[in-house]
C-alpha cells in the first residue's frame, strides 16, 4: 500500500526573518510519504509541524531544499498552479474548523467542488455522500454557529474529503474537541483512509491522535528526531 | 462564474450586515437623484418662467440699449421700425420703453426702472391688462417684491419723477392698479410698469421704444439698421451662467452624497479584510486563486450597489414620480430668497439622470470594493488562516 510515493522532502529548510536575523522553523528535513499513509508529525509548539504541512500544502514556500508533491516541485509552482493542485489533490482540516459561517453544512462541503467546476447533479451527490460519511445528514441545512465543535470538525472533514483528494492535511484537528468527539472524528478519518486510500498527515501533539496513526514522525527544533511505523494503539474514550 | 455565485451566497448569507448596507446605499441613490432632479427642475422652471415673463420668442434691442448701464438707459430709444409695423399691430411683437426714474414711497427716495408696456399685449405674462384707471390718473403695476420693499399696495399713490427726452425733470402721482406675483426678479425688482403710451407722452417720445418683444423666434429675421435681434439663448446667457455655477455646487453636493455612500461600502470591505481573514485563508487553502478571491470581494461590494438599485427603485421611483407630479412646496418665497424660485418646485427626473446615477454608483462601488480587495491579494495565506494579518 505504501509503495506509491506521493510526497518527497529533500533537505527542506524554512527560515523566517525576525528582527535583524532569522528564525529557522525547519532545518533540513528529508522525508517520504506514500499513498494511503496515516501519519502524524508530532512535536511541541514551534517544532515545525504546521510549517511543514503548510509547505507541502503549497500554502508556503520552502527557503531551501526541494518538496515534491505528486511530481510537482512545490517551490517552483506559480500561485495559479499551486491553487489548482490544492483544489484538486489536497484537503485541509484546521484546528479551528474554518467553516464559512454564512454557509449551510451543504454549502460548506460543496465549496471545493464549485471551485473544481463539477456539474450540479454530480456535485449534489458527492456532497450528500460526504456528509453521510461523517454522519451529519440530519444537519445538512444547519449553519456552523448551530453545530457543536465535534459536528463542525466533521463538516470540515467532509469538506476536505468530498473531492476525494490524494492527501489530507490535518493541523491539530482535535485540539478543540473533547475526548469522545476526538475519537469519533479520528475513527471517521481512519475509515476514510482505509476505504478511499487517502493519505492523511496530521500535525499534532495530542495523544489520542498519536494512538490512531500508523506512522509517527517526531520533530524537535525543526529536525526529524524519530520516524517510526507502528500498529495503532487506540485508547478508549 | 464561481466568484459571482459565491459573492451572491456570501452577501445573502451575511443577512443584516448586507441589508443595512443596501438600505444606506439605496437611500443615497434616492437622495442623489432627488437632489439632482430638484436642481434640474429648478433650472428648467427658471428658464421657462424667464421666457414666459420676460424674453418670449426673442427681442429686438435698440442699438444703444445696455441693460447693465443705468446711465444710458434713458437715452436708449428709437422710433419703431416700419418693417415691423404690421407685426406690432397684429400683436405678434410688443414694444417696451424704458427709462430711469425715482419714486418716493413713504417719504423715502428710491431709484427705479420705469417700463412702458402695451396694456393689451399677450406676449409676456406681465399682467398689463391691470393698467386701467381714470382719465386723470397714471396707472402702474408692480411685482410683489417691489410692493414688499416699498410698502406700496393696490390703490396706493406714489410720486414718480422722471426726465423727458430733453432732460427736463417732471413728476406725477401714479396709482398702483395691480400687484403681480412672479418668480422672475428681473421684471419685479426696482421697477414699475406703466402704459407705454402714457410713458411716451411723459418722455415726449411718441412711437418710440427700447425693446421689441417677439412672440416667436421666427420673427427675428428682419434686418433693421437701429435694432438688433437677440435670440432666446443670448438673452438667457446670465441665467445659464447662474445655472452652470449652481450645477457645480450641485455636483459638489452630489459628490459628497456619493462619498457618504461609498464610505459605507469601503468600510464594509475594509472590515471584511480584518474580520474575514480566516475565511480568506480558507478560500486559498481550498484552491481559490488570489485573483478569484479579489474578484469575489469586488463582486460582493458591487452587488450591494445592484441590490441597492433594486431596493431604491422599489420605493424611490414611486416617491420621486409623485414629487415630480405634485411638486414640492417651498417654505420661502422668491423675493425672500433673492433668487428665481417658485413657491412650488417640480423636480425633473430624466432617464439620463437616473441611469447615469445608477451607472456611476455601481462603477464607483465596484472600484471602492476592488481597492481594499487588492490588499487581500498580498495576504499570506498561512497568516490569514491564523487571523494574524495586519
Amino acid at each position: 500500500m505504501e509503495a506509491d510515493l506521493i510526497i518527497k522532502l529533500d533537505g527542506l529548510k524554512k527560515h523566517y526573518p525576525i528582527g535583524g536575523g532569522h528564525f529557522t522553523a525547519l532545518n533540513g528535513i528529508n522525508l517520504d510519504f506514500a499513498r494511503g499513509e496515516f501519519a502524524a508529525l508530532i512535536g511541541p509548539s514551534g517544532s515545525g509541524k504546521t510549517t511543514m504541512i503548510n509547505i507541502i500544502g503549497s500554502l508556503d514556500m520552502p527557503s531551501e531544499g526541494r518538496v515534491t508533491f505528486m511530481g510537482y516541485s512545490i517551490g517552483e509552482l506559480n500561485a495559479k498552479s499551486a491553487a489548482l493542485i490544492r483544489s484538486s489533490k489536497m484537503g485541509f482540516i484546521f484546528q479551528t474548523y474554518n467553516l464559512l459561517p454564512v454557509y449551510t453544512v451543504f454549502e460548506n462541503v460543496e465549496l471545493p467542488l464549485l471551485l473544481l467546476g463539477i456539474e450540479k447533479s454530480t456535485r449534489k451527490k458527492m456532497v450528500r455522500d460526504a456528509i453521510e460519511w461523517v454522519g451529519l445528514t440530519d444537519k445538512i441545512k444547519s449553519k456552523p454557529p448551530q453545530l457543536s465543535g465535534g459536528e463542525s470538525q466533521r463538516v470540515a472533514i467532509a469538506r476536505a474529503m468530498v473531492k476525494k483528494p490524494a492527501v489530507v492535511f490535518a493541523d491539530e484537528p482535535t485540539a478543540n474537541l473533547d475526548a469522545a468527539n476526538s475519537h469519533h472524528i479520528l475513527q471517521t478519518m481512519e475509515k476514510l483512509n482505509r476505504e478511499l486510500q487517502t493519505t492523511f498527515i496530521f500535525a499534532t501533539h495530542d495523544e489520542k491522535v498519536i494512538s490512531y496513526v500508523r506512522r509517527r514522525i517526531y520533530l524537535s527544533d525543526g529536525l526529524v528526531v524519530r520516524d517510526e511505523r507502528v500498529a495503532p494503539q487506540r485508547t478508549e474514550v | 462564474m464561481v466568484s459571482l455565485r459565491l459573492a451572491l451566497r456570501n452577501i445573502l448569507g451575511a443577512g443584516l450586515r448586507t441589508w443595512l448596507n443596501v438600505i444606506v446605499l439605496s437611500f443615497s441613490f434616492v437622495v442623489i437623484i432627488w437632489h439632482k432632479g430638484l436642481l434640474d427642475g429648478w433650472d428648467r422652471q427658471a428658464i421657462h418662467d424667464m421666457i414666459e415673463w420676460e424674453i418670449a420668442g426673442g427681442q429686438y434691442w435698440v442699438n444703444e440699449y445696455d441693460p447693465y448701464d443705468p446711465f444710458s438707459i434713458s437715452e436708449s430709444h428709437a422710433p419703431m421700425p416700419e418693417e415691423l409695423d404690421a407685426l406690432i399691430r397684429q400683436g405678434e411683437i410688443t414694444p417696451l420703453l424704458y427709462t430711469m426714474g425715482t419714486i418716493y414711497p413713504n417719504g423715502r427716495m428710491q431709484s427705479i426702472l420705469i417700463k412702458g408696456i402695451e396694456p393689451g399685449q399677450e406676449i409676456i405674462a406681465v399682467p398689463s391688462n391691470l393698467l386701467q384707471s381714470g382719465p386723470d390718473e397714471i396707472p402702474a403695476i408692480i411685482g410683489t417684491g417691489m410692493a414688499s420693499s416699498t410698502g406700496l399696495k393696490e390703490g396706493s399713490f406714489v410720486t414718480l419723477r422722471w426726465r423727458d427726452k430733453n432732460g427736463a425733470f417732471d413728476a406725477a402721482q401714479v396709482k398702483i392698479t395691480g400687484i403681480f406675483k412672479t418668480n422672475v426678479p428681473s421684471v419685479d425688482a426696482s421697477q414699475i410698469w406703466l402704459p407705454i403710451d402714457k410713458l411716451r407722452d411723459m418722455m415726449l417720445l411718441p412711437d418710440e421704444a427700447t425693446i421689441l418683444i417677439c412672440r416667436d423666434e421666427e420673427l427675428g429675421t428682419y434686418s433693421t439698421s437701429r435694432w438688433d435681434f437677440k435670440e432666446q439663448d443670448e438673452l438667457m446667457v446670465d441665467l445659464k451662467q447662474i445655472i452652470r455655477s449652481k450645477s457645480m455646487a450641485g455636483l459638489f453636493i452630489w459628490a459628497i452624497l456619493l462619498m457618504v455612500a461609498m464610505l459605507a461600502i469601503f468600510d464594509t470591505q475594509v472590515l471584511s479584510i480584518f474580520r474575514r481573514q480566516r475565511e480568506i485563508g480558507t478560500y486559498v487553502a481550498l484552491g481559490m486563486t488570489r485573483r478569484q478571491v479579489v474578484t469575489l470581494f469586488t463582486f460582493e461590494g458591487a452587488m450591494h450597489a445592484v441590490f441597492a438599485t433594486v431596493l431604491g427603485a422599489a420605493y424611490g421611483l414611486p416617491l420621486l414620480a409623485m414629487q415630480a407630479k405634485r411638486g414640492i412646496n417651498l417654505p420661502v418665497s422668491s423675493e425672500d430668497y433673492g433668487l428665481t424660485m417658485a413657491e412650488k418646485l417640480y423636480p425633473v427626473y430624466s432617464l439620463g439622470l437616473i441611469l447615469g446615477t445608477v451607472i456611476v454608483v455601481v462603477i464607483v462601488t465596484t472600484l471602492v470594493s476592488y481597492w481594499p480587495s487588492r490588499k487581500i491579494a498580498r495576504m499570506n495565506p498561512t497568516e490569514a488562516l491564523r487571523g494574524r494579518w495586519q
